[in-house]
């Protein structure tokens, strides 16, 4: 029986070689054995799509693409379907879950290089699936047909219309009505289901094989490669499979932990991951007071709001997403990971992700002329690490790089330390209680602290120059 | 194989030529798919003129209809809000509406056929949002200097009672008129130009 089973599976095997494609991607894949957390959101972000899909799979069995109907449809999947409401949560938490990790993996890029050469292809096909992925969340946004689902529908659109010329047939077109209309709907669900889905697969395998190609980076930023043993395989690479799938694991572990405590306990998050306007009804006769994009859109809202003119606005919008397409070729610094690069950078980049987020929260605020300075501000910080970074990554001094991955101390190696510390900040006093006995407490010890924190200082102000 | 004796000139003529053959059959191709986006015919068709009776419309009084799924306003303006538009010139970016769209008959000082009766379509000219209608004169959070008008919250574009824009604010030009004509003092129709009227 078993010599059977064997012969069967060679026989597939002689016509479809799935045994190489999984040497060449899994088994036999060498990555840098040095990754850290940071390392998790690759294969995070494969998870949320996954979800996503089939989610998404099952919402259309009871979806109705029809602004006379949608609305009731999603409420009809939420009260009367069985476990529907979970089915939309876990889709509706998994698009927020899905730009969380995709944010912290392009950070994870940035600060370790990993868009610089041979990387450029594997990061402009990611930025590709970032923008496939803003079309789909834009897409997927309108369906519910909600109050912020239309008017934020009508934006969105009506920023085309800024393109000279062109502007207004081409909002016409993208709508399929003057107004955002039934039309639209039906159009927007076929992108979400069909179309955009289709392109992020085809994309994200891209992805994969450019990746697969040239080798993935690591904290350390140099190139396993380089060394390598009599056989071919880096001295500093294990095999991605059982290595790093089995680790990627823990990571899912931890990402579901919270990702189920917000389906269950948090579903809208409030009112960042599904807005509260969005459980009336689409009015196209009245705008709600507020309105503003989902969290993941607001750093770029915020930037469109920044500008007092239409085109400029729209052009500095979609700039401030282009522009990373460019890092490759704006950086010119000789050394990738930020380990090795010089204070400048990390200041640098320190201020980019400040901006970032502030600008993220400025887009969830009105339009009062305090937040629209604000913004403007954060809008040339914004711009300014990328434009300037030619200038001070060539004029930055950078420390020398290792030729082989360096080893971080373990958490087991740095628990004597972490005593130590802990020694430092507190201090035992022997305290006479009420009923005369005495026993010796922890406290805090004030001036251990301060050591503590100026040492903290020091080491930090050492690493950043 | 003999390969001697081959015409590599014809055989590049022939590649290109099938490409630049087959590049425009597939933009030929192209035009049924990308026209389909375009509105129907049902969608083009009803776009019909909308009548409304403005008889119970009080002073000071906004009431929203929807022409071709557009908000538009009819705004009742008491002689409070018509007199504070003589003095809005310095604060206006198109005082005089020569960038804006409207029908020839309300392209005037107060943007409307009759002076207190004002229709405007509800969509900023920024991003399209409609803007809320805020009369009151100096609320907190739009400073001592506003007089009254419309308010876009979400790119926080301001508009005068006349519906014309205020400097340095995203929205590039006044709100749209639309085209409309009274049938009777109390009847309007919008939609319908007041030339529609004497050509026929």
């Amino acid at each position: 029986m078993k010599k059977q089973i064997t012969a069967c599976g060679d026989w597939i095997l002689d016509r479809l070689a799935m045994d190489k494609v999984w040497n060449q991607h899994m088994a036999q894949y060498y990555a840098p054995k040095n990754f850290n957390f940071w390392y998790f959101f690759g294969s995070l972000a494969l998870l949320v799509l996954v979800n996503q899909i089939v989610t998404g799979i099952f919402l259309t069995m009871n979806y109705k693409p029809d602004a006379k109907l949608a609305f009731d449809s999603v409420e009809y999947i939420m009260r009367d379907v069985p476990w529907g409401w979970l089915i939309r949560y876990m889709h509706s938490t998994g698009a927020s879950a899905f730009f969380i990790v995709v944010y912290l993996h392009m950070f994870r890029g940035i600060m370790y290089g990993s868009f610089k050469q041979p990387r450029e292809l594997i990061w402009i096909f990611g930025m590709l699936i970032f923008f496939a992925l803003m079309a789909e969340a834009f897409t997927g946004y309108l369906l519910p047909w909600g109050q912020m689902s239309y008017w934020g529908a009508q934006v969105i659109i009506s920023l085309f219309s800024a393109i000279p010329i062109i502007g207004d047939d081409l909002s016409l077109w993208i709508r399929g009505d003057f107004v955002i209309a039934d039309a639209t709907l039906n159009r927007f669900f076929a992108f979400h289901v069909i179309a955009v889905p289709l392109v992020i697969l085809l994309l994200v395998f891209l992805h994969i094989v450019a990746l697969h190609e040239v080798g993935s980076n690591n904290p350390d930023g140099i190139e396993i490669k380089a060394n390598k043993d009599k056989q071919g395989i880096p001295l500093d690479g294990i095999p991605f499979h059982p290595y790093y799938s089995v680790k990627d694991i823990v990571g899912v572990g931890v990402f579901l932990f919270f990702f189920a405590a917000i389906i269950f306990y948090a579903p809208d998050m409030g009112g960042y991951f599904l807005e509260h306007d969005n459980f009336v009804p689409a009015d196209p006769l009245k705008t709600p007071e507020h309105i503003a994009p989902v969290w993941y859109f607001t750093p770029y809202y915020a930037i469109l709001r920044a500008v007092p003119d239409k085109f400029a606005g729209v052009i500095a919008m979609g700039a401030s997403v282009f522009v990373l397409c460019l890092l490759p070729w704006l950086d010119r610094s000789p050394v990738k990971s930020i380990r090795y690069r010089g204070g400048i950078y990390k200041k640098a980049l320190f201020l980019f992700v400040v901006s970032f987020l502030s600008l993220g929260y400025l887009g969830t605020q009105p339009a009062t002329d305090t937040a629209i300075l604000m913004t403007r501000i954060f809008t040339v910080i914004y711009f300014a690490f990328f434009l300037l970074m030619p200038i001070y990554t060539r004029w930055e001094k950078v420390k020398p790089v290792p030729t082989r991955l360096t080893e971080q101390p373990s958490l087991e190696e740095r628990i004597p330390a972490i005593v130590d510390t802990f020694n430092e900040v507190t201090v035992k006093k022997s305290i006479t209680t009420a009923e005369g006995d005495t026993v010796i407490k922890l406290r805090p010890n004030p001036s251990g602290i301060v050591t503590v924190l100026i040492r903290f200082l020091k080491k930090l102000k050492a690493s950043l120059d | 194989m003999n390969n001697e004796g081959v015409d590599t000139s014809k055989r590049q003529f022939l590649t290109s030529a099938l490409t630049v053959v087959g590049a425009v059959g597939t933009g030929y191709l192209a035009v049924p798919f990308l026209s389909q986006m375009q509105p129907s015919s049902k969608a083009m068709a009803a776009g019909a003129p909308v009548e409304v009776d403005i008889s119970k419309l009080e002073s000071g009084q906004l009431l929203r209809v929807a022409w071709r799924g557009k908000p538009v306003w009819i705004l009742n303006r008491p002689q409070r809000m018509l007199k504070i538009l003589d003095n809005m010139d310095a604060f206006l970016e198109d005082p005089s509406s020569n960038e804006s769209i409207q029908p020839e008959s309300s392209k005037n000082a107060v943007r409307s056929i009759k002076p207190e009766i004002f229709i405007a379509v509800g969509l900023c000219t920024h991003l399209g949002c409609s803007p809320t209608f805020r009369p009151e004169v100096a609320p907190p959070d739009l400073g001592d200097d506003w007089e009254g008008g419309f308010f876009c919250p979400c790119h926080g574009s301001k508009f005068d009672l006349a519906g014309r824009v205020y400097r340095s604010v995203p929205a590039p030009t006044n709100l749209e008129i639309p085209p409309y004509r009274y049938i009777t003092d109390t009847q309007i129709i919008i939609g319908e130009d007041t030339a529609v009227e004497e050509s026929a």
